[in-house]
């Protein structure tokens, strides 16, 4: 087990992504965050904060569960409970930015478009992600990305987040 | 946290055989299900490429109609057989029927059937996934998973909360789901109907149970009342005197339920006899929740479909 980046790294990194979302987004008035459930959720919960602290303004922030539109339910692989899903603002002619902890093979990513565009038809989506780790499998791009490293399938990545950890925010890295 | 892992049933056959723990995970996945009713597209895309065959051998409208919504809002394909228009008319056996729709690859055989065992007989025959929509007086697990879901969500808990059944329990399949259900969740269940419409024994199989057969007494201080229907088709003539003196002893009306804590919660299974169990006004009392029984069912089927679906491969009833 490695430990690839602890507290300080992580903060450094989402100051870092948040200049980037900002510099993109001027109107934040069509402007919505939306984290994917577990770690996601805490990530958006944190870029909003600081965009909200940055530029005085309320942002719409909303959460996503993907369990519902995973492509290998009945394989039983890494089968999560569900939860809610919960986006209370209209996403109609928004421009979407999707926050994950890791961006790997691109599927979560697959589903969670999919499930945006059953609730509405926003202008742009992007993705925020603090980890790209490679090996995608499917055509999906993270435009905002904290940290690449390269990795190999047999690796796990592991973000572990100061909202479910008592040890407060690492990452590591270890062979399965 | 509730891990669906620790559910690995492939069947539902009825409330007896899951644990608690599992009908907890069941009730907490029925909630994200529910909150996709609220929005304009209502499916998910998670059964995609399944089917579910409901095969009933008795009339049904909100069952059938709830399981099939359930299917289609999980993308699942569905197909109705009604066994009057089916080849069961031609003598065709139970299994061979559900042996034609394994053949016919069904994921899911959705049974209900006059015969209690049914659906066990089905699961141990072909390969699909069975769940017991109604078999002749032994259960209906849907039904009691979708009461105990209602009265959670209204009060918040079901241990110790003092839940009356009331009337018909002797031929009623929803009371015993609701009974092996509440016990295992440790509500404080009061059976109430006339002697006749008691199971005989049943202390034997649920000892914690309290039975009384006086209406005023049996509901005072309820925090819950699941009244069932009388069920005219199964022969009832000679079980009470007349049906003016069943609704005289057992109907409940709007005086009795004073006698309940003001926030009583009225169930009733559907279709209802208005007038004879249950009168008008307190069908459509604001205590009432037996339509929002109706929209929890589907919820609670897709939990079913879904969490089933996940262990097709297991051998577990």
């Amino acid at each position: 087990m490695k430990v690839i980046l602890n507290e300080k790294d992580i903060k450094k990194i989402i100051s870092n992504l948040v200049k980037k979302i900002i510099k993109k987004y001027k109107n934040l008035n069509k402007f919505g965050i939306i984290g994917i459930h577990t770690n996601g959720v805490y990530l958006a919960k944190r870029i909003a904060e600081k965009i909200e602290k940055s530029k005085k303004k309320k942002i719409d922030i909303g959460f996503l569960d993907i369990t519902f539109y995973r492509d290998d339910i009945g394989y039983r692989q890494n089968i999560q409970s569900p939860k809610e899903t919960e986006i209370n603002f209209d996403l109609n002619n928004k421009d979407i930015l999707l926050v994950d902890d890791v961006i790997y093979t691109g599927r979560t990513i697959r589903a969670a478009i999919e499930q945006i565009l059953e609730i509405g038809r926003p202008k742009s989506i992007s993705v925020a992600v603090l980890i790209d780790r490679g090996l995608r499998e499917l055509p999906i791009y993270a435009e905002f990305v904290g940290k690449k490293i390269k990795t190999k399938p047999n690796q796990q990545v592991e973000i572990l987040l100061r909202e479910a950890n008592l040890e407060g925010d690492k990452v590591i890295i270890y062979s399965k | 946290m509730l891990n669906v892992k620790k559910f690995n049933h492939k069947h539902l056959l009825g409330l007896e055989y899951l644990s608690k723990e599992e009908i907890e995970i069941i009730l907490e996945t029925a909630k994200p299900f529910k909150k996709l009713f609220t929005r304009s597209i209502k499916k998910v895309p998670t059964l995609r490429g399944r089917s579910v065959a409901l095969l009933f051998y008795e009339p049904s409208t909100r069952t059938r109609t709830s399981f099939e919504l359930a299917a289609k809002r999980l993308s699942a394909d569905t197909v109705n057989i009604t066994v009057q228009t089916s080849s069961v008319q031609k003598g065709e056996s139970l299994i061979d029927t559900a042996k034609t729709l394994e053949a016919m690859k069904a994921d899911f055989i959705v049974i209900r059937h006059f015969y209690s065992g049914a659906p066990h007989i089905l699961a141990q025959n072909v390969s699909s996934s069975i769940i017991n929509a109604g078999d002749g007086f032994h259960e209906h697990p849907t039904q009691g998973l979708l009461d105990i879901f209602t009265i959670k969500e209204k009060k918040g808990k079901i241990k110790d909360l003092k839940v009356v059944i009331l009337g018909d329990i002797l031929h009623s399949r929803v009371a015993r789901s609701n009974l092996w259900g509440l016990t295992k969740l440790q509500a404080n269940v009061v059976l109430c109907g006339p002697p006749t419409l008691i199971p005989p024994e049943i202390e034997k199989i649920f000892p914690n149970v309290e039975i009384e057969y006086n209406l005023e007494k049996a509901i005072k201080n309820a925090d819950v009342i699941n009244i069932l229907r009388v069920q005219f088709e199964r022969q009832l003539e000679h079980l009470f005197p007349s049906v003016r003196e069943y609704s005289l002893l057992y109907g409940m009306n709007k005086e009795r339920l004073k006698i309940a804590k003001d926030d009583v919660l009225i169930l009733h299974p559907g279709p209802m006899n208005r007038g004879i169990e249950i009168t008008t006004d307190v069908a459509d009392s604001l205590n009432s929740v037996i339509n929002q029984q109706v929209t929890n069912g589907v919820a609670i089927r897709m939990a079913v479909l879904y969490l089933l679906s996940l262990n097709t491969t297991s051998t577990k009833l």
